[in-house]
Formats: structure tokens, C-alpha cells, sequence
């Protein structure tokens, strides 16, 4: 795991350093140092520290390998929330947040915590009814809405 | 003196209905925050900025400095009653104050903690009060290079003094640092690192990677762990409030070196964190009781409080007088005075009195009504901890997607948020530090347009960081930090 992450960060550093050379890295007249200047050293410390951090988790021995390690059942339960959340948050730019939030409020907790279903639906409903009076009512800021706001009227 | 009267000035601006009823609120929703694991008083300020965009910005800033106090007051909560900390600055209050619980001392073991985060917050609020204005006076001399070596000094602090490996802690600023130089490059106006996209143009928001970073990424590492809360149950009452405040006098060497350095790192940017771990190990190390720490030594709560409280107060020091944020929460409040249109730095002090004193009395103030509420409610807080995480949980993510939503109303900035909680899992789960990356997300920008500037003045001579005392001796003192990691390992090889 030390040695993906570290591999992946000196992948981001390598398109930052290109990006930043291809707009120019150097001394641009008028303007002292160019956009890429900035971002392209950013890039090349990033790779280089990076790299170091890859040398170290191979050779191993520091204490950092140890932690390292995510047990599979560990990654399990985090995909558990990851999957469903991802999911969320593409229905709520799709058909708005509020149905969103009923269908994720269910799923969870009749997935995760085994709710029956009339325990369920009462908070499922009472969350987006909530932050609709917080929210749109209180504060005055826009949710992101859907088909279903625009038939009540919203 | 002349603080002296700034600062009755401030309570005069503070004592407004309006201004105490928000301030109340945000004690409130700071203390819910910081006692829930996943949420904290960074990314909790990050959710609710938007809801101030058309609030009063005294109103604002004294709402969600609020948030923070309360923040600070509800890690311990959880920490001692249930061993879950809260926030990551309570971890060290576990050590010792679970420990009591377990005992049946778990009125004793609050009272003392928050008693003690209360007088580390004053103690920090006075010298906050009374440094302040003489930073800020100096500061008004400032030209891009000193700024610049400000900038490069907070940076190299951060590799010098963190407990993290070096490289990783260079390698996460440094991706901060990227994800600030996305969009518009503010000297040329020029495009850069977008790819094409026309998402990327206006950049990644910083609030967006708070929430993501700590809200989202704080989830996913609670979730890992399959939790059940199994909490002490919490016998507080005014007599066991008074029997402990008899105590405490007795621990003021611990309560005046855990200020010490707390103040210390929180001006510095260390946060309160990196605080709270060193004021209890130097407590441990120089009490007579030291050997009995982390079987429940009240001493142990009390280090770790002070220290934590005090950092968390004094970063707002840097934040008001140079721009510079002392922690990740402080740097969220200093994007929120940029989103109001008010430049953080120096002449924040001449030009926005109001705002400025009307915030460091509401620090005295909520301190207090924060000490006051937060011990007369202790079991109405742990019964929401009884709450399931399998409701918890899903509200909280919620809550974080409408936070990212509402800033700009982008629909990307969700994407983002879940990606930025997957680099925040991974980044935790591995050691990285979050903290220097989320202050060079906010700060990207402002260093990389002071060295520019000072560049374009110095027609490309490096040397003007060292072209007078004072900027020479900031640039001197970041080389050291930066390499500070080198010398002490070159020094143990030679012993």
C-alpha cells in the first residue's frame, strides 16, 4: 500500500513537472517567473520525496511499514461506504439531494444497521425534511433539486 | 493599554443580541462536532461557511471561531467517556482520562479537562490580546520577500517538527501545493494544469479538500474499525465540580508548561495536536507521579487539555496579524475572511477594528459560556453518543455533500469531495500529515505570489532572501527546520 501511494504520487509529481515545462518553466520577460515555474519544482520536490518514501518501503525496516497494511476485511468495510456513497453523490447531481439522502438514509441503515423497516422510514423521511427547513427555508441557499422538487413546485 | 481599551471596544461590539445568540450556536454545534468522531472543527466550519455568505462578517467570524471553541471542548468528551477521541487533539486525554472513568471518576476526570482547556484558552487569549497588535505593528514593514520567508518558514516548521517521516510530510504539501496551483494562474491570468477541462478553470476550492480530507476521510477510517460505542456512564454535579477545582491548583506547573507549549505551537505552526502529545510526554517525564501516567492520573488529563486549548486559540495570532494560519482549522477560518473580501494580514488591525476586537472578546466570552454549558450538559452529549453509527454516519456524509455543494453550487465539487476522502483515508491510513497539505491548499496561492513578486523586484536574485536581517534570519531559521530531521539524525549517528 506504502508503495502504490508513493508510486502514485511520483506518477501525479511526473504530470505536474511535464504540464508545468510545457508552459514554461523558466524566466518570462515582464512577468519574472513564468506559471510553470512555480508548479514544476512543487513537482520535482514532490518526486523526489516521494521517491525516497518508495526507497524506504522497500528496503523496509522503518516503522512505517508496519502500517501499511490494511487488512482485507478492513478494505471491505470501507468499500461498505465508499460504493454507497459514490452512488449518492452522483443521484444528487442527477435527480437532486433530497430523494438522495431518503434512499441513502434507508440503505444504511437497513444494510448497515439492520434497522426494521418502521424505524427506518420515519428518520429517512425526517433527515432531507429537515435540512430542507434548515437550509432552504433558514439560510436561503439553493440545494441541488430534481424531478421530484420541480413537481411540487420548487 | 491601548489593547487594553481595543479590547473593551470589542466587547462592546461582541454584546449585541444578534452577535451572542450565533455565538451560543456555533458553542453548541462546535460541541456536537468535536465530541462525534468523523467530524471535526475543521471540516464543521468548511460545511457552514456558505450558510454566512450574506450573515454580518463580525456575526460570521464570531459564529464560527464559536464552532472551533466548542470543537475543543467536545473532543474530550468522547475521549474520556467512550475512548473514542473526538478530535485528534484528544487522543492524549484518553490516556489518562478513560482510565478514570473506568475508575467511576469520570466527573472528576471532565471537570478537569475541560476546567483545564478552559485556562489554557484564556492564558493564550490574553497573550493573543496583548501580542497581537505589536505583530501586526511589525508586520506593516513587511514586503513580498519577508512574507515569502514567513511562508517558507511555516512550511519547513512543519517538516522539522512533525512526527511524521520527512518525506512524507514534504510529499503532501507538496500535492497541496499542486492542487492550489490548478486554474488560473493569478499573475499571468494565464490557464494551467487543467488538462482541458473546463471544470478545473476556477481550481479546486479548499474548503471542498477539507471536507473531503477530514469529514469524508475521517468516516472511512472510523468505519474500518466496525464501531460500537461502549461508554462510561457520566456522574457529574456541582459538588464534584467544586471537590475537583480544589484539586487543580495544585497541578499549576503542569497547567502554566502545557500553556507554554501550546501557545509555542500553535503560533509556530504545529497546531494543537503535535501540543497536546508533547505537554503530556513532558508531563509524564517531570511529575513525581510520573509513572503512573495512563492508569488515570488526573495530572495526565490536565497536561494534554491545557496544551491543546492553548494551540488551538494562539494559531488565530498568525492568522489576524500576517495571514498565515497556525492550524487547519485556523487556515479554514482565514478562507472565510478571504470569501468575505477582508485581506488577513497586518492593516486587518487598523482597517476592520471591529471585527478583529469584536472576535478575540468573543474568545473570552465563549470560552467561558462554552466551560459553563458544556459541563451542566455532559449526559445529554454522551446520550447522543448512544446514537447507532449506522444513522450517524450517513447524516454525516450528507451534511458534507450539501457543505461542498452549497460553496459554489458546482456539482464537480462533489466528485472532488470523494475524491479528496479517499486521498484522506489513504493519507491517514499511511502516515501522511493532512495538515500541511490542507495549509498549502489555502496558501498555495499568496507564497507563490509573494516569491514571484519578489523575484520580478529582485530581477530573478535569490538573494533577496537574505537581503537584510530580518528576512535573512527567517529564511536562515526554515533551513534549519527543513533540515532539522538530517541534523538530529546526523547527531545520533555521531553519539
Amino acid at each position: 500500500m506504502n508503495i502504490a501511494v508513493a508510486i502514485a504520487l511520483m506518477v501525479v509529481a511526473s504530470i505536474v513537472m511535464i504540464a508545468s515545462y510545457r508552459l514554461g518553466s523558466g524566466w518570462a520577460k515582464d512577468v519574472g517567473p513564468d506559471s510553470g515555474y512555480f508548479p514544476f519544482y512543487i513537482g520535482l520536490i514532490m518526486f523526489i520525496s516521494s521517491g525516497l518514501t518508495l526507497v524506504q518501503s522497500i528496503i523496509g525496516g522503518r516503522r512505517d511499514a508496519r502500517v501499511s497494511f490494511i487488512a482485507r476485511d478492513q478494505l471491505f468495510r470501507v468499500l461498505q461506504v465508499l460504493v454507497p456513497m459514490t452512488i449518492f453523490v452522483v443521484l444528487s447531481i442527477t435527480i437532486g439531494i433530497y430523494i438522495s439522502t431518503f434512499l441513502f438514509m434507508s440503505f444504511f441503515m437497513i444494510w448497515h444497521g439492520r434497522y426494521p423497516l418502521y424505524k427506518t422510514l420515519p428518520i429517512a423521511i425526517a433527515v432531507p425534511i429537515v435540512l430542507f427547513i434548515v437550509f432552504e427555508v433558514w439560510f436561503l441557499v439553493p440545494l441541488p433539486k430534481g424531478p421530484f422538487e420541480a413537481w411540487l413546485g420548487y | 493599554m491601548d489593547a487594553f481599551l481595543s479590547l473593551l471596544h470589542g466587547f462592546d461590539v461582541l454584546l449585541t443580541f444578534n452577535n451572542l445568540f450565533y455565538m451560543v450556536l456555533g458553542i453548541l454545534f462546535g460541541v456536537l462536532l468535536g465530541f462525534l468522531p468523523g467530524v471535526g472543527g475543521a471540516n464543521g466550519i468548511a460545511i457552514l461557511l456558505p450558510l454566512t455568505f450574506s450573515m454580518d462578517k463580525t456575526t460570521a467570524i464570531i459564529m464560527l471561531a464559536a464552532i472551533y471553541w466548542g470543537a475543543l471542548f467536545g473532543g474530550c468528551i468522547s475521549a474520556i467517556l467512550f475512548n473514542i477521541p473526538g478530535e485528534p487533539w484528544s487522543v492524549a486525554t484518553t490516556f489518562d482520562g478513560h482510565p478514570l472513568a473506568k475508575q467511576g471518576r469520570a466527573g472528576e476526570a471532565l471537570t478537569a479537562s475541560l476546567t483545564s482547556s478552559f485556562i489554557g484558552a484564556l492564558i493564550a487569549t490574553l497573550v493573543l490580546t496583548f501580542l497581537a497588535p505589536i505583530v501586526a505593528n511589525f508586520a506593516l514593514d513587511f514586503g513580498p520577500p519577508e512574507y515569502f520567508a514567513v511562508y517558507l518558514l511555516t512550511f519547513c516548521s512543519f517538516v522539522g517538527m512533525g512526527r511524521q517521516s520527512p518525506f512524507k510530510v514534504l510529499s503532501a504539501m507538496m500535492l497541496g501545493f499542486a492542487f492550489a496551483a490548478v486554474g488560473t494562474d493569478e499573475v499571468t491570468g494565464g490557464v494551467r494544469l487543467t488538462f482541458g477541462t473546463e471544470t478545473l478553470l476556477t481550481g479546486f476550492h479548499f474548503l471542498i479538500a477539507v471536507i473531503g480530507l477530514f469529514g469524508i476521510g475521517e468516516i472511512l477510517v472510523t468505519i474500518e474499525h466496525g464501531l460500537n460505542f461502549e461508554g462510561q456512564k457520566a456522574k457529574i454535579n456541582p459538588l464534584v465540580v467544586w471537590e475537583t477545582w480544589k484539586k487543580l491548583p495544585q497541578y499549576w506547573v503542569t497547567i502554566i508548561r502545557g500553556t507554554a507549549v501550546g501557545v509555542w505551537l500553535g503560533v509556530t505552526p504545529g497546531g494543537a495536536t503535535p501540543a497536546s502529545f508533547m505537554s503530556y510526554g513532558l508531563a509524564k517525564r517531570f511529575s513525581k507521579n510520573g509513572d503512573k501516567f495512563g492508569t488515570g492520573e488526573l495530572e495526565g488529563v490536565v497536561a494534554p487539555e491545557t496544551a491543546a486549548h492553548s494551540a488551538g486559540t494562539s494559531a488565530l495570532l498568525p492568522m489576524l496579524t500576517l495571514g498565515i494560519p497556525g492550524s487547519p482549522t485556523a487556515a479554514v477560518l482565514l478562507g472565510g475572511l478571504l470569501i468575505w473580501g477582508l485581506q488577513p494580514g497586518p492593516l486587518l488591525f487598523v482597517e476592520q477594528k471591529d471585527f478583529v476586537w469584536g472576535l478575540i472578546a468573543s474568545i473570552y466570552l465563549g470560552n467561558l459560556v462554552g466551560l459553563v454549558i458544556v459541563l451542566s450538559t455532559v449526559p445529554l452529549w454522551a446520550s447522543i453518543m448512544r446514537v447507532p453509527f449506522s444513522i450517524i454516519a450517513p447524516i454525516v456524509i450528507v451534511v458534507c455533500a450539501i457543505g461542498s455543494y452549497t460553496l459554489s453550487n458546482a456539482p464537480a465539487d462533489l466528485i472532488f469531495m470523494v475524491m479528496f476522502g479517499v486521498i484522506g483515508y489513504l493519507f491517514k491510513k499511511l502516515n501522511y500529515p493532512l495538515a500541511p497539505m490542507v495549509l498549502a491548499i489555502v496558501l498555495g496561492g499568496r507564497a507563490e505570489n509573494a516569491f514571484r513578486q519578489s523575484m520580478i523586484g529582485a530581477q530573478g536574485d535569490l538573494s533577496v532572501f537574505w537581503s537584510n536581517g530580518l528576512v535573512g534570519t527567517i529564511t536562515a531559521l526554515s533551513m534549519v527546520m527543513l533540515f532539522w530531521p538530517l541534523i538530529h539524525w546526523l547527531y545520533q549517528r555521531l553519539r
